[in-house]
């Protein structure tokens, strides 16, 4: 077998074939996946993570669905208690980051010019400009956009979308690859729940389970804190089970 | 959006595999891109045709097969077809709780190689 590409010609037998008929031609069967590199990387990173037991999620929503406002949040409400840090995707600006390191909370901004995801290759970059002896949790902003970032994995552990209730109910029915690999769906901007009475959090539960999720969808605000005790929950449970993996790991 | 980017990786693998086998160019790339890989194949044509100047595949065909949405259903066990990407029920039983099985793939399935040499690169015009 070539090892590059799985077919079944060897250096040894190969000039079998290419003696064939001038401007010859091969078919190489491949069946590798287009995002091979990426998934590479994606798995360097999980090591990284894992040898010094940080968790990681990514964060994914539409632009302006609250996923820094959730992190400012999220960094109040776990400070002194976890050790938080966070990778901001963005387009051009230092603005998220910026809102991050005033909280005290170690920030890389990843500018990802034109792209409008980011890939593993990005983060790993930023992992190393991050003291990971340093830290439990690791936050992934990705970029606002609900249709690249799901196609490139991180290296995270695990992922969440948000849908933010100006946007509509029928999000995850209308990003479906999106919202189908979020391991939890959070409402934001719940508190706008009574202002805007066209959202139905009930139908953004029966898309996502359309998908075949059976990922949680639960409500949260970071202006009222609204939700945040069970969110940061779910974020110490992810901690404490990479934590496990990692004792379990190095014993 | 990111098709642009997907064919960079694919254009990068492709080179890898030619330079493997020792081939000049690439002739043709064959992907299977499912409803559910989030990547639309007409969008991948467009950046293809842009992306691939000046690499060893400038000249290549993409050949995109669009599979379809397959699942198995972990109540009943039945597998069939899903509705639309939005709509992954069971066919048979109509439960939520279903594995997609296909159409979430976004693979390269074959590259066609172009071997000759330049030496024969006359006679490749004719074949
Ligand atoms: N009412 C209300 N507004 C919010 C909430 N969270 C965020 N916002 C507002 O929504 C806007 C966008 O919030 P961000 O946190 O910047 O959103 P984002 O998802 O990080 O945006 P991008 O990084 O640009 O994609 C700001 O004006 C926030 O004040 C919330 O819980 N309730
Ligand atoms: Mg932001
Ligand atoms: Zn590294
Ligand atoms: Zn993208
Ligand atoms: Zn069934």
């Amino acid at each position: 077998m070539c090892e590059h590409c799985g077919c079944t010609v060897t250096g040894g037998n190969a000039h079998l074939l290419e003696a064939g008929t001038p401007g010859a031609s091969r078919t190489v069967e491949v069946l590798e996946g287009l995002l091979a590199a990426n998934d590479r990387a994606a798995a360097h990173n999980r090591a990284h993570l894992a040898r010094h037991g940080v968790a990681a999620v990514n964060l994914m929503s539409a632009p302006g669905s609250g996923k820094t406002a959730l992190l400012e949040a999220t960094i109040e409400a776990l400070a002194g208690e976890l050790r938080i840090a966070v990778v901001e995707g963005d387009l051009a600006t230092e603005k998220d980051a910026e809102r991050i390191r005033a909280r005290g909370v170690p920030a890389v901004q990843i500018a990802t010019g034109t792209a409008c995801h980011l890939d593993a290759h990005l983060v790993h970059r930023a992992l190393h400009e991050l003291d990971l002896a340093a830290v439990d949790l690791l936050l992934i902003e990705n970029v606002g956009n609900l249709v690249c970032p799901a196609a490139f994995d991180l290296g995270q552990h695990r992922s969440v979308a948000l849908v933010s209730v100006p946007e509509g109910d029928d999000k995850p029915a209308k990003y479906p690859v999106l919202f189908r690999a979020a391991d939890l769906v959070l409402v934001s901007k719940c508190d706008l729940l009574g202002v805007l009475d066209g959202f139905d959090p009930a139908a953004v539960e029966r898309h996502v389970r359309a998908l075949a999720s059976a990922a949680p969808v639960w409500r949260v605000s970071a202006r009222t804190g609204e939700g945040l005790g069970r969110w940061c929950g779910w974020l110490r449970a992810l901690v404490a089970e990479v934590h496990a993996g990692a004792a379990a790991a190095t014993r | 959006m990111h098709e642009l980017a997907l064919c960079r990786a694919l254009l990068a693998q492709a080179e890898r595999i030619a330079a493997a086998h020792g081939a000049h160019a690439v002739r043709r790339v064959e992907l299977r891109v499912g409803p559910l890989s989030g990547a639309v194949p007409e969008l991948l044509r467009a950046a293809f045709a842009v992306a691939r100047a000046g690499t060893c595949a400038q000249e290549a065909e993409l050949v995109v097969h669009e599979g379809a949405i397959e699942v198995e259903c972990e109540a009943c066990g039945a597998r069939g077809p899903a509705a639309t990407p939005n709509r992954l029920h069971c066919p048979a039983c109509g439960g939520w709780r279903t594995r997609v099985v296909a159409g979430d793939e976004l693979l390269i399935e074959r590259v066609e190689l172009a071997l000759a040499p330049r030496a024969r690169e006359g006679g490749a015009e004719h074949v």
